[in-house]
């Protein structure tokens, strides 16, 4: 009966979007464009190079576009849609150029091309189908590697126990959390381990880690500490915000328990030692 | 400018150029998942109210004046409040009266008001009949009436309700549409789904808040 | 540590509160234990999830239809109730609906109100006002009749008294009813309920909500489990619901979808103990029942958001708490830090449209986005998208028009030249890269304090190069282009 409904009036009473189906995944692509997202550019570079070298070993180009920078989610979350679109914009003409997927190596900023740049350029009818097109070929990197390069992990090191974080929107707008587990269900002698309240937020929400500190700090106090707690020797997670908190968090807290970005993980896992450490 | 014209006229005005959204109802969502094979409908009632502190006891036309006596008897309740003018007010009183009960059945024929005091502090419990039930949910239909008031089932510590097995619906939507309920409802309707309860102290439960403290289902099989 | 935090003697504004609210170390437990059990609670009530997106799909498109003809609706239910007897006030304040409660209780003489649980007598303020008016008007609901007792506010509003323990109640029953102490729940119950009885045998007005008002019957359905719901709407001669705009649905059938979803979101229960279905006073041949009915519809701010359509969905709410229950910012810093009516992430967004942003500038600000409240919201009202637009009218400078009353209460100069400069570095590749360039040439130079970040991380050191420096290092060797 809804298909039959169509009231295009803008003040018109909405309804919640269909059920999203099941991605449908395309063939393993020649090349794809790596975006390394603003705080793996920064703080954890080596993420974003055992990225391309994940990439790379599935026979995959990998470009890396000089001109890219933020996805612009900061300043869309502040509530700076002006600014945020603006640096959206420059994202996209980075990022046009089709038939090219876009492999992120952050699940929330993988979900900002997918799901928040329609609500950027919602009243901008031809940017709306370039922004339609990028997000139909935007993927997380776990997803990617997963449902696209349908990648065989042969795991090489030690036994080890770890847990794994995901950050809230990129579980609920990219499905992360079933992504990263099947990857890590590939390596034979990693056990991942559930920590208490494994799917709740770590507290960092971009901007409300510094406008909230004390509910955030409160948050990311009990997650340190179920992470610890639950016997894992470190945390791996494939999103950079959770990341830099977390980490920060702990050592703040002196405690030497850390997390790491999953695609550093899964190349030394692969590859027997930190070979993706850089000088 | 009347509050009543106030805010219509301002909702009107946010909807200027619209249509009303379809009825998109889909009544398979509220039926197919609650559909139950006849003979398990008692067995699903009867575990989701036990599961809330409701005692179920199958019986039969024949014999559950009996059991009425013998319940009110294990709990030493001396009288029940029992509609005189109903057909199982009758048989109750046939019953009381032919085997000599102890019990004292009292009648709720004057308005509330007349004997508010009596009914909150001096009646031990009450019979009522039901309209039916709902498997799906566990919970009793009832419209109160003249001879069987709203207050009967809410304020005696002890409610004891008779069930007629083939009055059992599978869910509420059935029931609805079976009865025609939208074309006229009575003053009220209630569905009963357990005794009083609240979770209110640290999620406790604790049963008896304001309403009966223990609600007795008779389910009548050959009824 | 206090052990109760009176909504009076709160800080003013939510970050102090919740500081406070942290630091309270059996506040925390108490709602830590209570948020645990009730997502565990919802999560068996919904043991298939096809099922449960079915009619979470269901209840948004029904309460969606309801919003795109509210209007018809509100009309038609008010016909349809006063050919049922019952009559219908509209009021576009809280004032307004006092006014009306406060004039229909003087016309019976009435002193002594019985009140079953209603959020919108909590917008209202009506026992105050009715207290400052010689008339007595008393919670009947436990955890009400626990908050009233002990002159506090609601922190939750399915549970008004999540917050207290069972000692705490002891504590309080002793104090004020001379009641002994005692832990054990059950007995504890039993002073509210004969405390209770006896105020509903005396009340000559009782006072309600509405979880549904149907209009296609005249009917309005209230949800409980206690019994105390039906008697203050049965016992007392005069019944007053009371009840916002938007709790009107066009059918009878609509409200079997909404009443699953809502004591299944709630509390986790198939359904409650009781559902109340009301279409009239007491007629002439029944003996018991209120002989007056009276519903006062109030607006207090739902027209506001109605006039939006992205926040128009704020009204699709059904106030099962689901949202609160699932928030970790909720559960950390209870209902009392959010110092209004409705706490947690629908309190976030409706709070505005009744107070004003400016009356609640931190609320939009208060949420990590997680979405944790828009995945379990049985209505599915996008509540991360709608903080996200709350956001936005917070930041707006105030001198443009507002869609939101109090809009453009955060609006900062200096914040804006911020995310100005941060839009100029992130829209200019040259400054970009010559910005990494220095944060990563200079990082022992990084600031060891950086704001509020550093209360609880170590302060962020830059790499010592950055990934489009390794990315064009890489690939240039590996005879890759870096376009």
């Amino acid at each position: 009966m809804s298909e039959l409904f169509y009231d295009a009036a803008p003040n018109a009473t909405r309804v919640a979007p269909e059920r999203e189906t099941d991605r449908h995944y395309p063939d393993k692509p020649e090349a794809v464009t790596l975006f390394g997202t603003c705080v793996v550019d920064l703080f954890f570079p080596e993420a974003g190079l055992d990225a391309i070298r994940l990439l790379e070993r599935e026979g995959i180009r990998v470009n890396f576009p000089q001109a890219q920078s933020c996805c612009g989610q900061p300043a869309w979350t502040s509530g700076y849609r002006n600014e945020a679109r603006a640096v959206a914009r420059a994202q996209l003409e980075v990022l046009d150029r089709p038939g090219l997927p876009v492999v992120v190596p952050s699940g929330s900023c993988a979900g900002m091309f997918r799901h928040h740049y329609r609500a950027l350029f919602a009243d901008e009818p031809d940017t709306l189908k370039r922004v339609e097109a990028l997000a139909e070929r935007t993927f997380e990197l776990t997803e990617f590697l997963l449902k696209v390069c349908r990648v065989q992990l042969s795991d090489q090191g030690e036994p080890s126990q770890i847990a794994l974080h995901t950050s809230c929107s990129a579980r609920r707008e990219m499905n992360t959390h079933l992504h990263a587990r099947e990857l890590l269900g590939q390596l034979d002698k990693v056990e991942r381990v559930d920590h208490d309240h494994e799917s709740e937020c770590c507290g960092f929400g971009g901007t409300f880690s510094v406008r909230m500190p004390e509910v955030s700090g409160a948050m990311v106090n009990d997650k340190t500490r179920s992470l610890i707690d639950s016997g894992a020797v470190e945390m791996v997670t494939a999103d950079g915000g959770c990341l830099m908190n977390i980490n920060g968090s702990l050592e703040k807290q002196r405690e030497a328990f850390r997390g790491r970005h999953l695609a550093s993980f899964l190349w030394e896992r692969i590859n027997g030692s930190a070979a993706g450490e850089v000088a | 400018m009347s509050a009543r014209a106030n805010i219509l006229g301002k909702l009107r005005r946010s909807l200027e150029g619209t249509m009303p959204r379809p009825d998109e109802f889909n009544e398979r969502l509220v039926t197919e998942p609650w559909w139950y094979a006849p003979e398990d409908r008692i067995a699903r009632l009867r575990s989701l109210m036990e599961a809330v502190h409701t005692e179920v006891h199958p019986c039969s036309s024949g014999n559950w004046p009996a059991l009425v006596a013998d319940l009110l008897a294990r709990r030493n309740l001396t009288n029940l409040l029992c509609a005189p003018g109903t057909d199982h007010g009758r048989e109750l009183h046939q019953h009381v009266g032919a085997t000599e009960q102890r019990v004292n059945l009292l009648a709720y024929d004057q308005p509330v008001e007349a004997w508010k005091e009596e009914l909150f502090w001096n009646v031990d419990a009450s019979l009522t009949g039901t309209l039916g039930a709902i498997a799906a949910t566990g919970s009793l239909v009832l419209w109160p009436d003249r001879q069987e008031p709203r207050l009967m089932s809410l304020v005696p510590p002890v409610h004891i309700a008779l069930l007629n097995a083939s009055e059992i619906h599978d869910n509420l939507y059935d029931m609805m549409v079976a009865q025609n309920w939208a074309a006229g409802l009575p003053t009220n309707v209630l569905l009963v789904s357990g005794p009083s309860k609240t979770a209110d102290i640290e999620q406790v439960l604790a049963y008896g808040a304001h309403g009966p403290r223990e609600l007795i289902v008779l389910v009548l099989e050959d009824a | 540590m206090s052990q109760r935090i009176p909504a009076t003697e709160l800080s003013a504004n939510f970050r102090g509160r919740a500081g406070e609210a942290l630091a309270d170390g059996q506040l925390s437990s108490n709602f830590r234990t209570a948020m645990d059990s009730l997502m565990q609670k919802r999560a068996n009530a919904f043991p298939d999830a096809d099922e449960r997106e079915g009619l979470r799909e269901l209840g948004n498109r029904i309460k969606a239809r309801s919003l795109s003809k509210l209007p018809d609706l509100l009309e038609q239910l008010e016909q349809k109730l006063t050919e049922n007897g019952v009559k219908v006030h509209w009021a576009e304040t809280v004032e307004e609906a006092n006014t009306l409660v406060h004039n229909i209780i003087e016309a019976r003489k009435g002193r002594q109100v019985v009140k079953g649980k209603s959020m919108v007598s909590e917008e209202m303020e009506m026992n105050d006002y009715l207290a400052e008016r010689g008339i007595e008007c008393l919670e009947s609901d436990m955890g009400e009749y626990i908050v009233q007792l002990d002159g506090e506010k609601p922190s939750h509003i399915i549970m008004p008294a999540i917050h207290k323990n069972a000692r705490q109640v002891s504590k309080l029953f002793h104090d004020k009813l001379g009641e002994p102490e005692t832990e054990d729940v059950n007995q504890l119950i039993q002073v509210g309920r004969r405390t209770l009885r006896q105020k509903f045998m005396e009340a000559d007005v009782g006072v309600s909500g509405v979880n549904f008002a149907i209009a296609e019957t005249g009917t309005l359905l209230l949800v409980e489990n206690e019994g105390n719901g039906r008697m203050s709407t049965t016992v007392p001669p005069v019944h007053i619901a009371v009840t916002g705009i938007e709790k009107v649905v066009a059918n009878l059938r609509d409200v079997v979808p909404l009443v699953s979803l809502l004591t299944r979101s709630a509390l986790g229960q198939p359904i409650t103990t009781y559902v109340n279905l009301i279409s009239g006073p007491r007629q002439p041949d029944e003996l018991d029942g209120p002989e007056e009915v009276h519903l006062v519809l109030l607006d207090n701010g739902r027209s506001g958001a109605f006039a939006d359509a992205q926040m128009r969905q704020t009204l699709n709410c059904i106030r099962c708490g689901a949202c609160m229950n699932h928030c970790p910012v909720y559960t950390r810093v209870g209902g009392h830090t959010y110092g209004e009516v409705y706490p947690g992430p629908i309190g976030k967004i409706i709070t505005p449209h009744m107070a004003g942003l400016h009356n609640v500038p931190d609320h939009p600000s208060a949420s990590s986005l997680c979405g944790a409240c828009g995945d379990v919201c049985p209505v599915k009202i996008p509540i991360p998208e709608l903080l996200q637009r709350l956001r936005q009218e917070n930041v707006k400078n105030p001198e443009e028009p507002q869609l939101v009353k109090g809009g453009g209460a955060k609006f900062s100069r200096k914040e804006r030249w911020i995310w100005r400069s941060w839009q100029m570095l992130n829209t200019r590749p040259g400054l970009y890269r010559l910005f990494l360039w220095a944060a990563t040439r200079m990082r022992a130079l990084a600031p060891s304090n950086v704001g509020p970040w550093t209360e609880n991380h170590s302060a962020p050191v830059p790499a010592r190069r950055s990934l489009h420096d390794l990315a064009a290092a890489h690939l240039d060797s590996s005879g890759e282009t870096s376009s």
